[in-house]
């Protein structure tokens, strides 16, 4: 038998957090391997996603990578709106101080592109260390020995041993479940995000938004465009197309039983969004994935041994308000973790860097971004029903709509600020009763027909690349009877209800005259979301290296 | 390890690319030369060779100076360090004893002389699988056919194999042999690349390659008879003792009949195809 392999660090995922952790790896001498399951780094990430350069975090991604944002990034954000709505009825808020607070500067990204830009520059610096990037190989769990962790798994080569494993795995972290640091039960603790990547003709981003090249925009949208569920629009401006998608809570989704695919379109169809889009339509991508809520997840301790968690497989995942922050995040947490193992090893105590990691992500004020201390106390006043129901009811009422038409400018001004919003309570007040109010009182008719025709369902999966593991599902359904896992059939977002070409259905089974409700499923379109690991009864893995869903933008 | 890997140019018998004459014959001076497609094989096998135990791979083909592109395209996939090609008009129309006889002699004139020798399960042209045997014959050393999978220890010099027997994937063995040998990759072979470290070289390969392939010329040895001593009177037609008597064209499926177009729509027209159609299901 060959001897095992070894490394003194083993990243796992090219995302933001990965690339970031091996690259300071890289630069202080470490010998870093890192693994990619995707074929290409990329090509199985989505986000909106703005990427924010934190003036207050210790690392931005630029610092480590030069020449990223001409290289990787599409526009800068330069105007930042939120948009209350209720039917035809708009008010509009400016919120680029909101924006602006803390920042340094913010890029629109398309996962592809940056990712695979990122890995090429990884690379290079990984192997002046000895090891390298790979990509197609997918690590399948944590290598032990005596209860210790010592490397990881993979599903396309041998074991291999490392003193440093860097869980940079993303949302559903197979390495944070199998170290029992992280569990998919509660649909509370995360949001799911779907988006569109839509073409625009040559010009049209400048001329329909007044943009001139260099400049670019965001939106939110909330209101009662999605009924009841709990969430929002959003739509940033790209080099040469548009990231139009929806960030809802998982719990809100569940309870509505709401069709994601069907809130997109709301908010596509919206008579607001046809400044921007026509008939002309024409969308190239169609994603979605979860997205963990530090509040409720980030981890306090996100190591054990060897292992170190950073970005979304930690929950490091900010809902600031309606601005959504993980990118940075994991840029952050990677190098803070890259760091501490530096550290620790130039003292002869590899095995210190958990603790110091830890302490790190405490003393740079991240842990305090990720879960405001505060806020534990308002979500224990907030987000209690009867407290959410007398809100709703006070804000409802002519008092209420009162108070917003006196408050009226001054609404705008406390949106706008950053304490407030990174207090929101996790309620329906919020998403869509205030906006809702504020649209029907101070918002005015905007009119007008919007005639895009979004794709349905079979064509946005169709228009998907897919290398299918034949024969090899990646996710089998432990109880597939309907109050087990139900839920799936409309949660996720290539299923719905009596649609036959998704990945859950709904299907009545007679036997000995006996009558059940189940779910069959069918992994072929599954876009690798993560949501039916926890609103459904399964056994879920991401899918070998290299196969399963192929995302082009992200 | 020294390696090297034979390759062979033969016409490009895709749909599209292939062009036939009247009578059916092949018409080489339309249809592209093209890499032998089982000699992917025999590359891959090479190839996993080399990014396992390092060392060199030559891809040597017999044929007209035009093959210098079938030669490219191999170094592109083998990552190869050199190209010999064997061309002279001496040497051409050979029958597979001829070109057996050129090609170990090629291989004997080789510095350093080669531990492995690596081909492809047939041509897609001659389709006779006798040029490997026969180079093995000719150079004296043994041969492993219909090879699956690879392990080579360098430093008791010697190759472990797993082999279809009789072709057949549900019968497998495993052989031995001392080095040097000839090894026919099997369509069925797969490359294995279970380590790190050699997924992380065969990147580094394919990033040294792209530049050498790029002007593989520089990269390419010609040798003719003369180079490699060899007698006219053996080798080419002349030593060719195969004599292909005549060449029968694939006849042509007769296609004198005459099509009829009907509209699905209309029964009345539907009523004629059934009409047509039922003595025939009555066995008539
Ligand atoms: C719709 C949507 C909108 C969003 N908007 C924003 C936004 O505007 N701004 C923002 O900052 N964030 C946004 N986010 C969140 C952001 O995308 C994530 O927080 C961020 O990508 C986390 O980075 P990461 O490096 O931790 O993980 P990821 O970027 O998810 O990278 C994980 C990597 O690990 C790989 N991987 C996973 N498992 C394995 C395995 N077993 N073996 C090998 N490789 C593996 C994956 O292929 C992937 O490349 C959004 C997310 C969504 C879904
Ligand atoms: S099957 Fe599960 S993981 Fe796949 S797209 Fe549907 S909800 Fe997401």
């Amino acid at each position: 038998m060959t001897e095992r392999e070894r490394y003194e660090a083993v990243v796992v995922g090219a995302g933001p957090g990965g690339a970031a952790a091996a690259a300071v790896l890289a630069r202080n001498d470490v010998e870093t391997l890192v693994l990619e399951r995707g074929v290409e780094a990329g090509s199985k990430n989505v986000s909106g996603g703005l990427l924010y350069a934190e003036e207050s975090a210790p690392y931005a991604i630029d610092d480590l990578f030069s020449g990223f944002r001409e290289a990787a990034t599409e526009r800068p954000v330069t105007d930042y709106y939120l948009h209350n709505l209720a039917g035809d009825r708009v008010e509009t808020f400016d919120i680029t101080d909101l924006h602006e607070h803390d920042t340094e500067w913010s890029d629109a990204v398309l996962r592809r592109k940056m990712d695979s830009w990122l890995a090429e520059r990884v690379h290079e610096l990984t192997r002046e260390t000895g090891g390298g990037l790979l990509t197609g190989v997918r690590v399948n769990g944590l290598l032990r020995e005596g209860g210790e962790i010592v490397g990881v798994t993979c599903d396309e080569l041998d074991p291999i041993e490392a003193d440093l494993v860097v869980a940079a795995d993303g949302v559903n972290s197979e390495l944070a479940r199998d170290a029992g640091l992280m569990d998919w039960e509660e649909p509370e603790e995360w949001f799911q995000g779907v988006k569109a990547v839509v073409d625009m003709p040559e010009g049209a981003i400048d001329d329909r938004f007044g943009l001139d090249g260099d400049e670019g925009e965001a939106h939110l949208f909330s209101g009662d465009l999605f009924e009841d569920v709990r969430g929002g629009g959003f739509l940033y401006t790209n080099e040469g197309t548009l990231s139009i998608g929806t960030v809802f809570h998982l719990d809100s989704l569940v309870a509505e039983e709401a069709e994601p695919h069907e809130l997109l379109d709301a908010l596509l169809t919206h008579p607001l969004l046809a400044r921007w889009l026509d008939d002309g339509y024409e969308e190239l991508e169609y994603a979605a994935k979860l997205v963990p809520d530090s509040k409720k997840v980030a981890h306090p301790s996100p190591h054990e041994g060897r292992l170190v968690l950073v970005g979304d497989a930690a929950g490091q995942m900010q809902a600031q308000g309606p601005i959504i922050k993980g990118m940075n995040h994991a840029v952050t947490a990677g190098a803070l973790a890259a760091e501490a193992f530096s550290e620790a090893r130039s003292r002869n105590d590899p095995d210190a860097a958990g603790d110091l990691y830890e302490r790190k992500l405490r003393d740079e004020g991240v842990m305090k971004k990720l879960c405001p201390p505060r806020y534990r106390a308002v979500r224990a006043l907030a987000e209690h029903d009867p407290v959410t129901d007398v809100l709703d009811a006070v804000l409802e009422s002519p008092v209420g709509r009162f108070g917003v038409r006196a408050l009226g400018d001054r609404l705008e001004t406390l949106y706008g600020s950053p304490f407030l919003s990174m207090m929101v309570p996790d309620t329906r007040t919020p998403y869509v009763t205030l906006p809702t109010v504020i649209a029907e009182e101070l918002g005015e008719r905007i009119g007008g027909e919007n005639d895009v025709d979004p794709p349905d369902l079979a064509d946005r999966i169709g228009d998907l690349t897919y290398d299918v593991d034949v024969g090899n599902p990646h996710i089998e359904v432990d109880d597939d009877s309907f109050a087990a896992s139900g839920d799936a059939v409309t949660a996720c977002p290539v299923s719905a209800r009596d649609f036959g070409g998704g990945c859950y259905r709904e299907e009545t089974v007679r036997t000995n005259g006996d009558e059940r409700t189940v779910v069959s499923l069918d992994t072929q379109p599954c876009v690798e979301c993560g949501t039916c690991a926890v609103v459904a009864d399964t056994d879920w893995e991401h899918p070998r290296g290299g196969k399963g869903v192929e995302f082009r933008q992200g | 390890m020294n390696m090297v890997v034979l390759t062979k140019g033969v016409p490009d018998f895709r749909e599209g690319q292939v062009s036939f004459d009247e009578d059916g014959h092949l018409e080489r001076g339309e249809t592209p030369t093209v890499m032998n497609p089982n000699d992917e094989h025999a590359l891959e096998a090479a190839l996993q060779t080399k990014v396992r135990q390092g060392g060199t791979v030559s891809v040597m083909s017999m044929g007209p100076p035009g093959y210098g592109d079938v030669l490219r395209e191999a170094m592109e996939s083998v990552y190869a360090d050199d190209l010999y090609l064997l061309s002279d008009r001496e040497m051409a129309a050979a029958d597979t004893w001829a070109t057996a006889i050129t090609i170990a002699t090629a291989l004997e004139e080789m510095e350093p002389s080669p531990d492995l020798v690596f081909a492809g399960f047939k041509t897609a042209d001659g389709e006779t699988g006798h040029t490997g045997p026969q180079t093995c014959w000719a150079y004296g050393m043994p041969i492993v056919t219909h090879v699956v999978s690879l392990e080579i220890d360098p430093d008791e010099e010697r190759l472990r194999a797993k082999r279809l027997v009789e072709g057949d994937i549900e019968e497998i063995e495993t052989v031995e042999t001392s080095l040097p040998a000839f090894v026919v990759a099997d369509p069925e072979f797969e490359p294995s690349y279970r380590r790190a470290e050699h997924r992380l070289r065969h990147r580094d390969l394919r990033e040294e390659t792209r530049e050498r392939a790029a002007d593989h010329e520089e990269h390419m040895t010609v040798w003719d008879h003369a180079d490699l001593n060899l007698d006219p009177d053996y080798i080419g037609l002349d030593g060719s003792p195969t004599v292909v008597s005549s060449v029968d064209p694939i006849p042509k499926a007769p296609a004198e009949r005459e099509a009829t177009m009907v509209d699905p729509e209309r029964d009345e027209e539907m009523r004629q195809v059934f009409e047509e159609m039922a003595p025939l299901a009555g066995g008539e």
